[in-house]
């Protein structure tokens, strides 16, 4: 088929099974904006006009987690590609299946520092699973098919095509073969090794005390009821990493909510008293296990990724299974279940539960206007399982963390390990794209929500009905809370103001601004908003002193939880 | 300082696919974990369109083992593998420009020459060119008495190294 090399980028779209594209055009991508013209009236195939290219990165996404397919955006050349690399580099700490497709200056002016030239493989490349450019319009298709390949297989992440202008105009005769072979790169069966398991049922039959440490690997994998299973069948309480919150619901009797700098007390303590911690797609980041060589010091670790670079790179374990989460769980469930060994009440459990109840009275907080946890509460009442809730990063991030109750997986979305605020709100757009029939609700902060919040007019003009809740504290919160509790309330330039008036400001992008004072008119604007066709921002007053607790401070163990700041 | 940054000097080999970017994406990836690389050394293989990429650099068992499994992950990246010394031979070539003005000190340069069977590769009036292939050791002992006579220039290859025996490095 003789087709341009732009018309080429559509087919192969279209052959992905692609339906949405995030982007924004520019002199690079005028061919590829062309070419979509014919389609983007067809069903199937819809362009949502981003007006910040970080943002379309983000409803890509967005869109990916919900979804669980590849998210696609596209950008310009220069100032375009570049403004999307925040995007890419969250998707890469998430393991998100994002494409990125780039215009490029045309291939004569390449690296002659043309109008609008940036070398972003160069720049995208520490921050993406793949990123190559297209030298001719034949090879469109094969790296397209590529690009969806490895985005969406073994560790997923973010892959980025940048096509020189002239190679979109090319008009070559394409070949949509199907293979797609890349150097030593190969798609994984996941299996767990047979041995792996057998000496990780032997640890697990022999301890006394388990916890199961769940991390985003699990819903990435969909192995939630794997999970769940094996954490009943073992009796084992089960914590998770922000990116695994989800993975089991989070008002199961064994769930201990989100461990870390920021976690439950109880889910940190847990961890420092388990005997055996069996961490499923988790990566122990520093945020998760505190002080890195004390983490699980009297314990023994079964580390189960799918990603091998990722055994032993931060804490030794003592078994390794290089496995996809769900597959390891349900080998791990078969071979204990014809052990017949389910496990009844014991003093481990009954010690758990001790912690539990301990602890219960200290998330109270204080009674200083809204309390954040209680809203968090308050929410989880209104939204149905299903709803999807994104976040920023910050205070905001970690209240939703530690109170509001997660209980489906692909639910909870939120920048987890790059931690970029203003993802957030682009982030709901992308999650309401992916389930149009479930409501979305961005739980932000208003240092965050004002990184990307001129995409409430793409919210508005493309019709994505979101209900973003600024937590408004007027100050960048979580570093005013570091200023407080380990500067000697020195707070240096963290103070926002009082602008902006977040109700005026949706209003002058056509949204609906909502301003509550109280929980009862939080609980009704949140009922209301429920319904709504049309995107709805909450300004929900915070004191500023108001913090995020308990807290590991930086560099201790997890049993060393500050609770009251 | 990168964590495990000091230790013995390894060597790691990689087969990669042959095309522009590959390289970057290698060494991009090391510089990131702060590591300083010692040799590298880029160049074909037996096979069409994949080159070889030999790097040596300091660090110790646990994180060479951790990055070759990072190293790994680049797609390009076909097969990679440390070669220790005891399973593998390797080899340096270095060039020399010695100074050689006082005819006196020419045959004390010319014996040592035949001793490390280097090779004079060009003489001038006031100088001679000498090449030594070997193992860095004996190279960097060729070098040091190189020094007496006054080093004007120097290049070295860095290393390239194979597994002995028949197999490949990643049978």
């Amino acid at each position: 088929m003789r087709l341009s090399g732009a018309k080429a980028i559509v087919e192969s779209l279209k052959k992905e099974k692609c339906e949405i594209i995030f982007g924004i055009p520019g002199g690079m991508t005028i061919p590829l904006y062309d070419a979509l013209y014919d389609c983007l009236s067809e069903k199937g195939l819809r362009h949502i006009l981003a007006r910040h290219e970080q943002c379309a990165a983000h409803m890509a996404d967005g869109y990916a987690r919900v979804k669980g397919v590849p998210g696609v955006c596209t950008a310009t050349s220069g100032p375009g590609a570049t403004n999307l690399v925040t995007g890419l580099a969250v998707a890469h700490m998430d393991s998100s299946a994002v494409i990125a497709i780039t215009g490029q200056v045309p291939r004569f002016m390449i690296g002659k520092d043309a109008f609008q030239e940036a070398d972003i493989v160069g720049i995208a490349t520490p921050v993406t699973k793949y990123a190559f450019q297209a030298s001719s319009a034949s090879e469109i298709p094969g790296m397209i098919k590529t690009a969806f390949m490895l985005a969406s297989t073994n560790r997923k992440g973010p892959v980025i095509v940048d096509i020189p202008k002239d190679v979109m105009l090319e008009e070559v005769d394409v070949d949509y073969s199907d293979k797609v072979k890349i150097g030593g790169y190969t798609i994984r069966s996941g299996e767990p090794h047979p041995y792996a398991i057998k000496r990780a049922l032997g640890l697990i039959i022999g301890s006394e005390r388990p916890l199961i440490l769940a991390g985003g690997g699990v819903i990435a994998s969909y192995g939630s009821d794997e999970l769940i299973k094996l954490a009943e069948l073992i009796l084992a309480p089960v914590a998770t990493t922000l990116m695994g919150k989800g993975a089991i619901p989070e008002n199961h009797p064994l769930s201990l909510g989100m461990i870390g700098m920021h976690g439950r007390g109880e889910a940190n303590m847990v961890a420092e008293e388990a005997d055996l911690i069996i961490a499923v797609g988790a990566r122990f980041n520093d945020r998760t296990i505190g002080k890195m060589d004390k983490f699980g010091e009297n314990a023994k670790i079964i580390h189960i990724d799918l990603d091998p670079a990722e055994i032993g790179k931060n804490v030794k374990v003592d078994i390794p299974i290089v496995a996809d989460a769900k597959k390891a769980l349900a080998a791990l469930l078969l071979r204990l279940g014809e052990m017949g060994s389910k496990r009844s009440e014991n003093p481990w459990t009954k010690r758990v539960e001790s912690l539990k109840t301990h602890f219960a009275e200290n998330y109270k907080g204080q009674d200083k206007g809204l309390n954040p946890g209680k809203l968090m509460k308050i929410l989880r009442g209104v939204l149905p399982p299903n709803a999807i809730v994104t976040t920023g990063v910050g205070q905001n991030q970690m209240w939703a963390a530690l109170h509001y109750q997660v209980l489906e997986p692909k639910t909870f979305i939120t920048s987890g390990g790059l931690g970029a605020m203003g993802f957030g709100f682009p982030a709901s757009l992308g999650a309401k794209m992916a389930a149009p029939d479930r409501p979305v609700f961005n739980i932000d902060g208003d240092g965050s929500f004002i990184m990307t919040e001129q995409d409430l007019a793409t919210a508005v003009t493309e019709n994505i009905p979101t209900v973003s809740l600024i937590m408004d504290n007027r100050v960048l919160g979580m570093v005013r809370q570091w200023q407080c509790m380990f500067c000697d309330k020195r707070y240096s330039a963290v103070d926002l103001g009082k602008v902006p008036d977040f109700v005026k400001l949706a209003e002058a992008y056509g949204a609906e601004g909502i301003r509550i004072e109280t929980y009862d008119e939080f609980e009704k604007a949140a009922k209301r908003s429920l319904k709504a066709e049309h995107p709805i921002v909450i300004d929900i007053p915070i004191s500023m002193d108001e913090k995020v607790l308990p807290m590991v401070p930086p560099g201790k163990t997890l049993k060393e939880v500050v609770w009251f700041g | 300082m990168a964590e495990g940054i000091e230790g013995e000097l390894r060597i790691i080999s990689a087969q990669v696919e042959d095309r522009p970017g590959v390289l970057f994406k290698v060494t991009s990836l090391i510089r990131r974990r702060g590591f300083n690389i010692e040799t590298i050394t880029v160049g074909g293989t037996e096979k069409e369109h994949i080159s070889r990429i030999t790097i040596t650099m300091k660090c110790d068992v646990r994180v060479v083992e951790q990055l070759i499994k990072q190293l790994s992950k680049i797609p390009d990246v076909m097969k990679i593998s440390e070669l220790t010394p005891a399973e593998s031979v390797y080899r340096e070539l270095a060039v020399v420009k010695v100074s050689a003005q006082e005819p006196s000190k020419r045959s004390d340069l010319l014996n040592y020459i035949q001793i490390f069977r280097a090779k004079v590769i060009d003489a001038s009036k006031d100088a001679l060119i000498i090449e030594i292939v070997g193992q860095p050791k004996k190279v960097s002992a060729f070098l040091d008495l190189m020094k007496s006579f006054g080093i004007v220039e120097l290049a070295k290859t860095g290393i390239v190294a194979l597994t002995r025996g028949g197999k490949s490095a990643a049978d």
